[in-house]
């Protein structure tokens, strides 16, 4: 399954796992934020409904 | 607007805050390098140069906040946007004074600090060149800093992070300047560059700044 | 189909983010997943560089997106100074962190790339510090959204450090040239006949090229999902303060 890396595996998988955890990171970040005003928005929005 | 530049620099000398603050720090800045590097001339004599307009640099940052902060609590600020001069010439009268009163003296220091860092010879003379040039640039950028940060309590340390990225250009080709200076050798291509950013900068940045405060005095 | 500037309405522009996000999130998914998973297991290693070669497929679309989302951010900002659509402001806001992070990649991938290749983490090469630099802006311009506190004063102040912030990242780009010559290979991937011309010395050759189309496809479709869902989640952080003001004027 893994390819064959050579002498450089080290280099080539950190740089994948750094980007990838970046990037999980920042997705990860920009939903719960999203969740989060979303459900607090509707919270709010009922609150004026139901007076 | 004379007045106005009369009067700015008589409160920068006369409450003293701007005006010997920024050249202590300057002294304090060069006398800290050789701890830090090591007292070996041979080491000092290359980096003299960059360590100076470093420090110069740095002096000017220090006395950025106050160029508009003070104006802006007593209200001075919102006079003079309703005064008949344009708000661009009054961005450009405040970084006049704070040039007259930051950058000039530190240009004017910056030769005999140059000698506590063993500066080579025919580096003096450029090196007060480069400043000269550059330092009106410095308080230009820094005005606009100044501006998009006047209406925050803490600003200092923000207007440090936003002015800091501007002054590359300015630095990269002062320090330049220097330090082909004291290495003897040709220095024209980068003290025209230094020369076109100062200019481009005195003339396209007070309209920039003068935008940011008229957000800022909404 | 209406003109664009219908979407400048929060409102439709949230309803339409709804539609779309689903789709582009997956083809975002898709085109990385495919593109790495391509370029990782199935492409040979370079002759001289051996299997680093790999990182070429986040170094480079990472790169490509920190720049353009400043580009983008520098477009927002214009449309809000001119035409006051609050959803453009909010954009450029919601793509400063993207940016940000993209930048973060292209550097952290370029240090590690370069530890073997060039025989040192960091160079003082022209593009490695503009790059940095471009990260300094980052850094300042979401320090100043996060300082102020009236939105529109943000909006105002911001859009202007972006157009000024831009000049000067393009000045310390030249200037950064001049000062060091740098070690950094040509931008291969763009020029044509780095693609289809005879051997050039620095060309990205046609069997790395085809997952990096795949996976710069995928960092593209990331970004727009990221700035889509990020500029709704401001939409309704500011809704949320509206009806909150609101409450407490009642």
């Amino acid at each position: 399954m893994m390819p064959e890396l050579g002498k450089y595996a080290g280099t080539v998988l950190s740089a994948y796992a750094v980007s990838l955890l970046l990037l999980v990171l920042l997705v990860a970040a920009s939903m719960i934020a999203a969740r989060k005003a979303a459900r607090a928005l509707k919270d709010a929005e009922e609150r004026r409904r139901n007076g | 607007m004379i007045a106005l530049l009369l009067r700015d620099l008589k409160l920068a000398v006369r409450a003293g805050g701007g005006f010997g603050l920024a050249l202590a720090f300057f002294l304090i800045v060069t006398v800290l390098v050789p701890f830090a590097v090591g007292p070996d001339t041979q080491r000092l004599q290359p980096i003299a140069a960059g360590v100076l307009w470093i420090g110069a640099l740095l002096a000017c940052l220090l006395s950025l906040d106050r160029m508009l902060a003070l104006d802006h609590e007593d209200g001075t600020l919102d006079l003079l946007a309703t005064a008949p001069i344009p708000l661009e010439g009054v961005v450009l009268v405040k970084a006049c004074a704070h040039w007259l009163t930051t950058g000039l003296p530190l240009t004017l220091i910056a030769a005999p600090l140059g000698v506590l860092l063993n500066l080579a010879e025919p580096g003096y003379l450029w090196l007060v060149v480069s400043l000269a040039c550059g330092t009106p640039a410095l308080s230009m950028i820094g005005a606009f800093g100044a501006a998009l940060t006047v209406g925050l309590k803490r600003g200092g340390l923000l207007l440090s992070l936003l002015v800091l990225p501007l002054y590359v250009p300015t630095l990269i080709f002062g320090a330049e300047v220097a330090r082909r200076g004291a290495e003897g050798l040709e220095t024209q291509v980068p003290l025209m560059l230094l020369a076109a950013i100062t200019l481009g900068v005195l003339a396209a940045m007070p309209f920039a700044a003068a935008a940011a405060l008229r957000i800022n005095l909404r | 189909m209406g003109s664009v500037w219908e979407y400048a309405n929060p409102v439709k522009f949230s309803r339409t983010v709804s539609k779309v996000l689903p789709f582009v999130s997956v083809g975002a998914l898709a085109c990385l997943a495919v593109g790495l998973v391509w370029g990782f297991f199935f492409t040979p290693e370079d002759y001289r560089q051996g299997s680093t070669v790999k990182i070429i497929y986040l170094h480079v679309p990472a790169a490509m997106v920190a720049i353009n989302a400043w580009l983008m951010m520098l477009v927002a900002s214009l449309i809000w100074l001119v035409r006051r659509h609050h959803v453009s402001a909010l954009a450029a806001r919601a793509a400063a962190p993207v940016g940000l992070v993209m930048t973060l990649i292209a550097l952290a991938t370029g240090a590690i790339w370069g530890q073997p290749m060039w025989g040192t983490w960091w160079a003082w090469d022209p593009r490695l510090t503009s790059f940095l630099i471009l990260t300094l802006f980052y850094l300042g311009y979401i320090a100043l959204w996060e300082a102020l506190e009236d939105p529109d004063t943000a909006a105002d102040l911001t859009s202007v450090l972006c157009l000024v912030g831009s000049v000067f990242a393009i000045l310390s780009r030249y200037a950064v040239n001049f000062w060091n010559q740098g070690l950094h290979q040509g931008a291969s991937v763009m020029r044509v006949e780095a693609v289809t011309g005879a051997d050039t010395e620095e060309k990205v050759s046609n069997i790395f090229f085809a997952p990096l189309m795949v996976c710069m496809a995928g960092f593209v479709l990331l970004f727009l999902a990221l700035v889509l869902l990020r500029t709704r989640t401001e939409i309704h952080r500011r809704r949320l303060k509206a009806i909150e003001a609101r409450e407490r004027m009642a």
